[in-house]
């Protein structure tokens, strides 16, 4: 009997630990199949208001401002050093290779235009402008101010996800025009003064190879990069429960997550735009 | 008219209101007690629409508001003016662009009567020459009377506070029972009170009601309550840590 006893009991606990790795996992499976759809939801509700026509200009403006102009010196500086570093290292190793520096212009171009630019001002927005958009909805909503719009007449998504949305959809792309042409700058200054080439050299091998699909290559991904970042931060902070700490979690994990989003569709997006011969 | 059916929402596992029936007469007031955290502002928003209730029925001037879409569930809050327990004013604008909010949004008044209304709303609940400061430059009782100058800026019918005296000084908590009267007896507003300061129910109700376990377990006027003899309301409005309402404190 107590023989018996045991062995029900072994076998119990032998469940019970089979249990608690399945259950996380369907939690996890679970939960991320509500985010995923509570996101797409977002998207289309934002893009519903759009296509209504429905936007609070005003208000869109600001946030293009904030977006735009707030992350001009960074974004500037960021992108300046990129094309410095990029010329320096193309220069030694084509020396290295050819006993000269050549094509940086070509190397420099490309590399900003179709992967840098974009690239390097998301993730620059993602933790300038995501943070803070996840941080303002996120408070706004454990202090009741979400509650309090419905209560004046006005839906949250169209006062604050559509302007944000817009913003970022459009001033990621431009921001990233501006990370290209001054990163090109950045590396006609180490072409010039460090590796002693003649700048009519550099920008002719910019523009013998240069052409306008691999700016719009750059320019589509900004936009996918744009409308990532806002998503996610809006959805964190939309979403966000539990005070203070909660806000910092929102706000911590709509960064993070965009950055590895953002990482992970360039490849993807890439691909498909290669695949399409766009660039 | 605004009627509760049967009521239920749960968070999770937490459930919070389990079939509340209570039915709110126009132009009253009435106050809903209960202890922290037994589901009085849940029962608020449900009301609002600002929550979907997992079953059951709400019915405002006869309009079943549970499944409305949202446009149409928008026409309805119209009808409301609500005031948070924080007074989640809007930081980033300035205390007339608050009040204002709601007016510029539901209403269709030219710019020139808004600034008036907001002037107006603002003296009656005591506050001038604050126009253009931020909330963050408030104190709490100020942020409060923001609040409600600007639940009642598009004169709604319903008004619903959510513990409006909480965080004030005797005197200013006073003042806004006042306030809720006046709105009541001058603009026959229909106000729902949740509260747990029972000289403010005293005061201000018509009916009180007591929220007990996600349901509403007593209903009468203020007289009836503080007299009842029902154990758990007695408790309650006497403030005794001893009876049928326990708060799962651990003995040391």
């Amino acid at each position: 009997m107590t023989e018996n006893n045991s062995i029900l009991k072994h076998r119990i606990s032998r469940i019970k630990q089979i249990e608690k790795p399945v259950d996380m996992l369907g939690r996890v499976i679970m939960e991320t199949a509500q985010s995923l759809g509570e996101t797409t939801k977002l998207v289309m509700d934002t893009c519903s208001w759009i296509f209504r026509g429905i936007i609070d200009w005003r208000n869109t403006v600001e946030q293009m401002v904030e977006v735009g102009v707030g992350s001009l010196p960074v974004i500037g500086l960021t992108s300046l050093f990129t094309g410095m570093v990029l010329a320096l290292q193309t220069g030694a190793s084509s020396k290295n290779i050819f006993n000269e520096p050549i094509y940086i212009g070509t190397v420099v171009s490309f590399s900003l235009v179709r992967e840098l630019g974009p690239v390097l001002t998301a993730i620059v927005i993602s933790g300038r402008v995501g943070a803070s958009i996840a941080a303002e909805l996120g408070t706004m909503k454990v202090t009741e101010q979400l509650d309090a719009l419905y209560t004046l007449g006005t839906n949250p998504v169209r006062y604050l996800a559509v302007p944000r949305f817009l913003a970022c959809a459009i001033m990621v792309p431009l921001l990233s025009v501006m990370a290209n042409i001054v990163g090109i700058l950045g590396g006609l200054i180490i072409t010039v003064f460090n590796w002693g080439i003649p700048s009519s050299v550099y920008w002719e091998d910019i523009f013998d190879y240069m052409d306008l699909s691999s700016l719009a290559h750059g320019l589509i991904k900004a936009v996918f990069f744009g409308v990532i970042i806002v998503t996610v931060s809006c959805y964190k902070g939309f979403n966000c429960e539990g005070g203070a700490e909660g806000v910092g979690k929102a706000t911590t994990s709509a960064v993070m997550i965009s950055m590895v989003l953002i990482l992970i569709s360039d490849y993807f997006l890439s691909a498909l735009l290669v695949a399409l011969n766009i660039g | 008219m605004i009627k509760i059916v049967d009521v239920y929402k749960k968070f999770r596992t937490n459930e919070v209101l389990r079939g509340a029936n209570l039915e709110i007469m126009d132009s009253e007031t009435i106050t809903i007690i209960g202890g922290s955290g037994t589901g009085k502002s849940v029962l608020l928003k449900n009301i609002m629409g600002l929550l979907k209730p997992d079953c059951g029925e709400i019915f405002i001037d006869d309009i079943e508001i549970t499944r409305l879409k949202e446009a149409e569930l928008l026409e309805v809050q119209k009808k409301f003016g609500y005031l948070f327990q924080g007074a989640a004013l809007f930081d980033s604008l300035t205390v007339s662009e608050n009040v204002a909010f709601g007016l510029r949004n539901i209403g269709k008044l030219p710019e020139s009567a808004i600034i008036d209304r907001v002037r107006e709303c603002l003296s009656m609940v005591g506050l001038k020459g604050i126009e253009n400061l931020k909330p963050a430059e408030l104190s709490g009782g100020m942020r409060k009377r923001v609040g409600l100058a600007r639940a009642i800026a598009h004169k709604p019918k319903y008004i619903l506070y959510d513990e409006p005296t909480t965080g004030l000084d005797p005197i200013m908590a006073d003042v806004i029972n006042d306030l809720i009267l006046h709105l009541q007896k001058q603009l026959g507003v229909t106000s729902i009170v949740v509260t747990h300061d029972m000289k403010s129910a005293y005061k201000v109700s018509n009916r009180i009601a007591m929220l007990y376990l996600g349901k509403i377990v007593s209903v009468g006027t203020p007289d009836d309550i503080k007299n009842s003899k029902d154990e758990i309301v007695h408790q309650f409005v006497e403030g005794l840590s001893h009876g049928p309402i326990t708060l799962n404190l651990e003995k040391a």
